[in-house]
C-alpha cells in the first residue's frame, strides 16, 4: 500500500504537572490495553517515555497534575500549542486537588520556616537558581490557565474510565458520560 | 380626644402662629447640621432675644426641605406672603434675613433661593409636604396643617372597605421598589381570614445614598402614623410595627416621641379618635443588614428571628408575622396616604401617569447641580429631574448616565433621557423605580467599576441562605475586578453573563434576584466599555488602573 | 384535601391540593436534585436545585417549597434548568475547600453524588481556597467549615427533632457559618446532648465522627424519617 493511502497512526502524548503521578500509575494500569493502544497510536511524550521535548503535532495530551509553579505554567501552554486535544487527566488537573490544599497557607512563610531558616536543606529555588523553579502564588485547575476540551476526573481515574475516554477521544466523539459511572470530585 | 377637638386644635394653633410677624424655621437635619445649621440657631436665638424680639418672632427647627447641597436652609414665613427660602445660611447672613424680616432691614437676596427655581417650583410634595415647615417633635405643628384629619375622616365616615376602596383608586402603588397596588394589598390583607392581624411600615431604607424614608420619618412622623392607623381600621389590625433602620437614630427617636403624644391625645392607642377603633404601634430598630428591608426577611427580624428571606407565597398578605395576615407598606407609601383620605382619591389621581398615579421622592445625588430630596409627579421625564431640578451637570460637563434604583437598580444612558420615570418605563430600560435612589454620572464614571461597586454591595449584604446569590455574587464580583484590573480573559464576559442571568432566575428573594441588574444595564447600554477594558486593557472614562497580566493570576 | 391534576413535564399527574411539588414530582420517578431538602426536616429553598419552571410563573420556583395547585403546568428538565442547576453545583465547589480525595466522606458524599449525576466535569469559577477553622473540641464529633454548604440540615434537625438548637448560623453572605451556641467550642456547649443527629443528616464532611479517616465516614440520614414515624407510634424500640 502506498503510505499516503495507510490510515495516519495518532499521535498522544501524556503529561505530569503537579500531581503525584497517581493517574499514571492507573494509566499504566490500563495492562493489555496498552498494548492496543500502541497499536493505533505512537506515544510520543510521557514521564514514562524518555523524551526531552514537548513535540509538536500531537492530537491528544493527557494532562495529570495541577499548575503549581512556572515550568508547569509553561509546559502547560506548550501542550496548548502543539495539542489538537488536550485532556485534564484526573483531579489534581481537573480540580487543583491535593496540590491545591497549599492555596490556603502561607507558602512564604513556610518555606522559610521549614527551609530556607529552618533545619531543612535550601531549595534552591528563585531568582538565578535553575534547579527548582519559581513556585505560581496560587496552584490553579489546567482549565483556568489553557483551554482544556475533555475532562477526566478520578483521583485517580479508574483504568476503564480512562479507556473509554482515549478511545473516544481519539475517535472524534466526546467522553462518555456513563450514569452510575460518573464521579466528581 | 374627638374630631371637633381636632378642630379645635388646629384652629388655636393656626391663631396662636399668625401671631408672629415672621416664623424662622431652620432645619436641622443631618446635612444642614454638619453645614452649621447649630450656629445658625444659636445666631439667630441670641438677636432675638437681644432685640426682644420674642414675641413677633418664632424660631424653629425643622426636618429637611430638599436642597440639602446648599444647607444651612432657613426659610421665612410670614402671614400674606409667600415664603422666603435662604441657602447657604451662615450666622451673619441670619442675622441680615432677621433683620430685613423682622425689623425692615434690607433684603439679603444674595442668599434667597429665587422663588422661580426649578428646584422649587417643578416639585409637587405630598408625602413630604409639610417636610421643613413643621416642628417635628411637636404633634400641634402637624395638626395645625390638617393632621390626623384623614384618620378622622375615615373613622367616622368611611368603613373599612371605602377606606380601601379609596386607596385602590387613588392608584397609589408601594414606593418601597416594586409598586404593587397599595389598594389591592389592603383588601387582600382586609379580606384575609384570621383573628388577629398586623400593620408594617417598613422603614429599613438600605440602598446606598437613599434617604426619603429617612427625611420623612425625621421630618414629618406623625403622617407615617397616621397613615399607619388608617391602613389599621382599613385592613382590621389593631397592632402596628414601624421597622426603622439601625442607622436612623433621630427617626427612631422622633417616631417614639410622636407615638406618646399622639397616644396621648388619644389619636393612637385604645379608643382612638372615640370610636372602637384601637390601634398601637411598636418601633423596632433594624440592626444593619440590608436584607431585612425585603419583607419576610424584615418580618423574620421583628420576631426575633434571624433575618433571613423565606419563599413567597405564602405572602405576608396571607401569613406574616406570627403566622396572622400582615400588611407591610414602605414608609413613603404609608406617607400618601392621610392625604388621599383627606382629600380624596380623585385628587391624587388626577397627578401622575395613567399607570402611576401621585408623586415620588427622588434623592438626587452623584454629579448634578443641586442634590437633594426632590418629590416630583410620576411622568416627568428623566431630563426634567436632571437638568431642571438637579440643575445639570457641573462644570459644563457630558452626561453620561443615570442610576436608579440602587444595587437593585440599573444604568440609564443619556439616549434615554427622555423617558417619563415610573415603574414599567425604567423597567424596560433594564432599571428600576426602587425605592428612590437617582445618582447622576458624567462622563468621568466608568461604567464597569460602577457595575462591581453595586456588586460588592450585594455580595456583602447577601444572607448566605441561597447559593446562587452567596456564591455567585463572590464569583461575578471577582469577574467584574478582573475586569476593573485589565487581567480577564476572553471568556470572561460569556461566563459574567451567564452567572448574571443564572442568578436573577434562581435566587430566593428579590436581593439576588436583582443584584445582576446593574451588570446587566451597563452591558446592556455600555458594553463596548467592557470591551475596551478586556481586549484593549483601557479604561475609556480613565478611572480603573489597568494592569494587563498572563494567566496564572487568579 | 380536594385533589388537583396538573402537567409535569407533559404528563397529566394527580396530587392533593397544597402538596409539595417535591414529593409529587419524585413520585413519577423523576429524579430531582435536592441539597437543603431532607425528609423530616422543614423546608429550607436555599440550595435552589430543585427549582422547577412553572408555567405562568416568571421566576424559578423551588419544588420544595412549592403546593401543588390545579392546572399547573410544571417543567423540570429544560435546557436552562439544567444547565443553572450545574452552575449552582460548581459554585459550591468553589465556594469552599472540597478536596475530595483528602475527605472523610469521599465517595459517600451528597454533594460530589449530585454534582456526578448532573454532569458536572469541572468547574468554571475560582476556587476560593478557605482556610476556615476545625472544630474538634466536641468528644466525638468533629466540625470542618471548609466543607459546610450551609443547607441548615444541622440546625434544623437539632433544633426541630432533637430540641436542643445547638446550632445556628452567624454571619452573612459567603461569610456565614454554622455555629454552635453562641458561637462557643461545640465541646464547651451546654445545649448540646451529643445524640449525633446533625453528624448523620449533614450531606457533606463538614459534620463527622472523631477517630474516621478518608473515605470512612457513612452517614445514614434516613435515620430520620425512621425515628419521627416511630414517634408518631409511640414505638420506643426497634
Ligand atoms: C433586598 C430587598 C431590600 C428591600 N428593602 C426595602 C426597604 O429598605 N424599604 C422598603 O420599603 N422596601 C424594601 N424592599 C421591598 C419590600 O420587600 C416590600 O416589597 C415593600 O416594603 C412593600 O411595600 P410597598 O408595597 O409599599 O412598596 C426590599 C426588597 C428587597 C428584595
Ligand atoms: S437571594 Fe441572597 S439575600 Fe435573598 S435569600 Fe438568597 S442569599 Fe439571601
Amino acid at each position: 500500500m502506498p503510505e499516503a493511502e495507510a490510515p495516519a497512526r495518532k499521535r498522544i502524548a501524556t503529561a505530569w504537572l503537579g500531581g503525584c503521578s497517581g493517574c499514571h500509575m492507573s494509566f499504566l494500569d490500563l495492562d493489555l490495553r496498552l498494548i492496543d493502544l500502541l497499536a493505533a497510536a505512537d506515544l510520543v511524550f510521557s514521564p514514562i517515555a524518555d523524551i526531552k521535548a514537548f513535540p509538536e503535532g500531537v492530537d491528544l495530551t493527557l494532562v495529570e497534575g495541577a499548575v503549581a509553579n512556572e515550568e508547569n505554567l509553561e509546559l502547560a501552554h506548550r501542550i496548548r500549542a502543539n495539542s489538537r486535544i488536550v485532556a485534564s487527566f484526573g483531579d489534581c488537573a481537573v480540580t487543583g486537588n491535593v496540590t491545591s490544599l497549599r492555596n490556603h497557607l502561607p507558602v512564604e512563610e513556610l518555606l522559610t520556616g521549614l527551609y530556607k531558616a529552618g533545619s531543612g536543606s535550601v531549595p534552591r529555588s528563585g531568582e538565578g537558581a535553575e534547579i527548582l523553579p519559581e513556585l505560581l502564588p496560587r496552584v490553579l485547575p489546567l482549565h483556568q490557565v489553557i483551554a482544556v476540551d475533555a475532562f477526566i476526573p478520578g483521583c485517580p481515574p479508574d483504568p476503564d474510565r480512562i479507556w473509554a475516554a482515549v478511545t473516544a477521544l481519539l475517535d472524534g466523539r466526546p467522553v462518555p458520560s456513563v450514569e452510575g459511572e460518573r464521579t466528581f470530585g | 380626644m374627638r374630631v371637633a377637638d381636632l378642630k379645635t386644635m388646629a384652629e388655636q394653633e393656626s391663631a396662636a402662629l399668625a401671631v408672629f410677624r415672621a416664623r424662622l424655621l431652620v432645619c436641622y437635619s443631618a446635612p444642614c447640621l454638619a453645614a452649621g445649621a447649630d450656629a445658625v440657631r444659636e445666631a439667630l436665638e441670641k438677636e432675638v432675644a437681644g432685640r426682644g424680639l420674642a414675641a413677633d418672632v418664632q424660631l424653629v427647627s425643622t426636618g429637611c426641605l430638599g436642597p440639602c447641597s446648599r444647607g444651612p436652609m432657613v426659610t421665612v414665613s410670614q402671614p400674606g406672603q409667600a415664603d422666603a427660602v435662604y441657602e447657604k445660611v451662615t450666622p451673619e447672613t441670619a442675622v441680615a434675613i432677621l433683620d430685613h424680616h423682622a425689623s425692615q432691614g434690607p433684603p439679603a437676596d444674595g442668599f434667597r433661593m429665587s422663588p422661580e427655581n426649578p428646584f422649587l417650583t417643578r416639585q409637587m410634595r405630598v408625602a413630604l409636604a409639610n417636610c421643613g415647615l413643621i416642628d417635628p417633635e411637636r404633634i400641634e405643628d402637624y395638626i395645625a396643617r390638617g393632621g390626623y384629619g384623614g384618620l378622622a375622616h375615615a373613622l367616622h365616615e368611611l368603613d373599612p372597605s371605602e377606606v380601601c376602596f379609596e386607596i385602590k383608586h387613588s392608584g397609589l402603588r408601594g414606593r418601597g421598589g416594586g409598586g404593587y397596588p397599595t389598594g389591592l394589598k389592603w383588601n387582600l390583607v382586609r379580606k384575609a381570614p384570621g383573628a388577629k392581624k398586623y400593620v408594617v411600615a417598613n422603614g429599613d431604607e438600605g440602598d446606598p445614598g437613599a434617604y426619603m424614608d429617612r427625611t420623612l420619618m425625621e421630618s414629618d412622623p406623625h403622617r407615617v402614623l397616621e397613615g399607619m392607623a388608617i391602613a389599621g381600621y382599613a385592613v382590621g389590625a389593631e397592632q402596628g410595627f414601624i421597622y426603622v433602620r439601625g442607622e436612623y437614630p433621630v427617626a427612631a427617636q422622633r417616631l417614639d416621641k410622636a407615638i406618646k403624644a399622639a397616644e396621648r391625645l388619644g389619636l393612637l392607642g385604645s379608643r382612638v379618635l372615640e370610636s372602637n377603633f384601637n390601634f398601637r404601634i411598636d418601633i423596632r430598630i433594624g440592626a444593619g443588614a440590608f436584607v431585612c428591608g425585603e419583607e419576610t426577611a424584615l418580618m423574620a427580624s421583628i420576631m426575633g428571628l434571624r433575618g433571613q428571606p423565606v419563599p413567597r407565597p405564602p405572602y405576608p398578605a396571607q401569613k406574616g408575622l406570627w403566622g396572622c395576615p400582615t400588611l407591610i407598606n414602605n414608609v413613603e407609601t404609608f406617607g400618601n396616604v392621610p392625604d388621599i383620605v383627606s382629600k380624596g382619591s380623585d385628587w391624587y389621581a388626577a397627578s401622575g401617569t395613567p399607570k402611576c398615579r401621585g408623586t415620588k421622592v427622588f434623592a438626587l445625588c452623584g454629579q448634578v447641580e443641586n442634590t437633594g430630596l426632590v418629590e416630583v409627579p410620576m411622568g416627568m421625564t428623566l431630563r426634567e429631574i436632571v437638568y431642571d431640578l438637579g440643575g445639570g451637570i457641573p462644570g459644563g460637563r457630558a452626561f453620561k448616565a443615570v442610576q436608579t434604583g440602587g444595587p437593585s437598580g440599573g444604568c440609564i444612558p443619556a439616549s434615554h433621557l427622555d423617558t417619563p420615570v415610573d415603574y414599567e418605563g425604567l423597567q424596560q430600560l433594564g432599571s428600576i423605580m426602587g425605592s428612590g435612589g437617582f445618582i447622576v454620572m458624567d462622563d468621568r464614571s466608568c461604567m464597569v467599576d460602577v457595575a462591581r461597586f453595586f456588586m460588592e454591595f450585594c455580595l456583602d449584604e447577601s444572607c448566605g441562605k441561597c447559593v446562587p446569590c452567596r456564591a455567585g455574587t463572590v464569583q461575578m464580583h471577582r469577574i467584574l475586578t478582573r475586569i476593573t484590573q485589565g487581567k480577564a480573559g476572553p471568556d470572561d464576559l460569556e461566563k459574567l453573563e451567564a452567572l448574571c442571568e443564572m442568578v436573577r432566575d434562581s435566587s430566593l428573594c428579590g436581593l439576588g434576584q436583582a443584584a445582576p441588574n446593574p451588570v446587566l444595564s451597563t452591558l446592556r447600554w455600555f458594553r463596548d466599555e467592557y470591551e475596551a477594558h478586556i481586549h484593549e486593557k483601557r479604561c475609556p472614562a480613565g478611572v480603573c488602573r489597568l494592569t494587563p497580566s498572563e494567566g496564572g493570576e487568579r | 384535601m380536594p385533589v388537583v391534576t396538573l402537567t409535569i413535564n407533559d404528563e397529566l399527574v394527580s396530587a392533593l391540593d397544597g402538596e409539595l411539588l417535591l414529593k409529587v414530582i419524585r413520585e413519577q420517578g423523576v429524579k430531582l436534585p435536592t441539597l437543603c431538602h431532607l425528609d423530616g426536616l422543614s423546608e429550607r429553598g436555599g440550595c435552589r436545585l430543585c427549582m422547577v419552571e412553572v408555567e405562568g410563573i416568571h421566576r424559578l420556583q423551588s419544588a420544595c417549597t412549592t403546593a401543588a395547585r390545579e392546572g399547573m403546568v410544571v417543567r423540570t428538565h429544560t435546557d436552562r434548568l439544567v444547565s443553572y442547576r450545574k452552575m449552582i453545583l460548581e459554585l459550591l465547589f468553589a465556594e469552599r475547600n472540597h478536596v475530595c480525595a483528602v475527605c472523610v466522606m469521599n465517595r459517600h458524599c451528597e454533594l460530589q453524588d449530585v454534582a456526578a449525576k448532573a454532569g458536572v466535569d469541572h468547574v468554571r469559577y475560582d476556587y476560593l481556597a478557605t482556610g476556615l477553622p476545625m472544630d474538634t473540641s466536641h468528644e466525638r464529633f468533629g466540625l470542618d467549615q471548609n466543607r459546610c454548604i450551609l443547607c441548615g440540615r444541622c440546625q434544623r434537625v437539632c433544633d426541630e427533632v432533637e430540641g436542643a438548637h445547638t446550632w445556628d448560623v452567624m454571619g452573612r453572605g459567603a461569610g456565614s457559618r454554622v455555629i454552635t451556641d453562641l458561637n462557643h467550642p461545640w465541646g464547651e456547649s451546654r445545649s448540646c446532648t451529643s445524640c449525633g443527629k446533625c453528624v448523620q443528616v449533614c450531606p457533606t464532611g463538614a459534620l463527622f465522627n472523631k477517630g474516621v479517616t478518608v473515605s470512612e465516614m457513612e452517614k445514614e440520614p434516613e435515620f430520620l424519617t425512621r425515628i419521627l414515624e416511630g414517634r408518631e407510634k409511640k414505638q420506643w424500640s426497634r
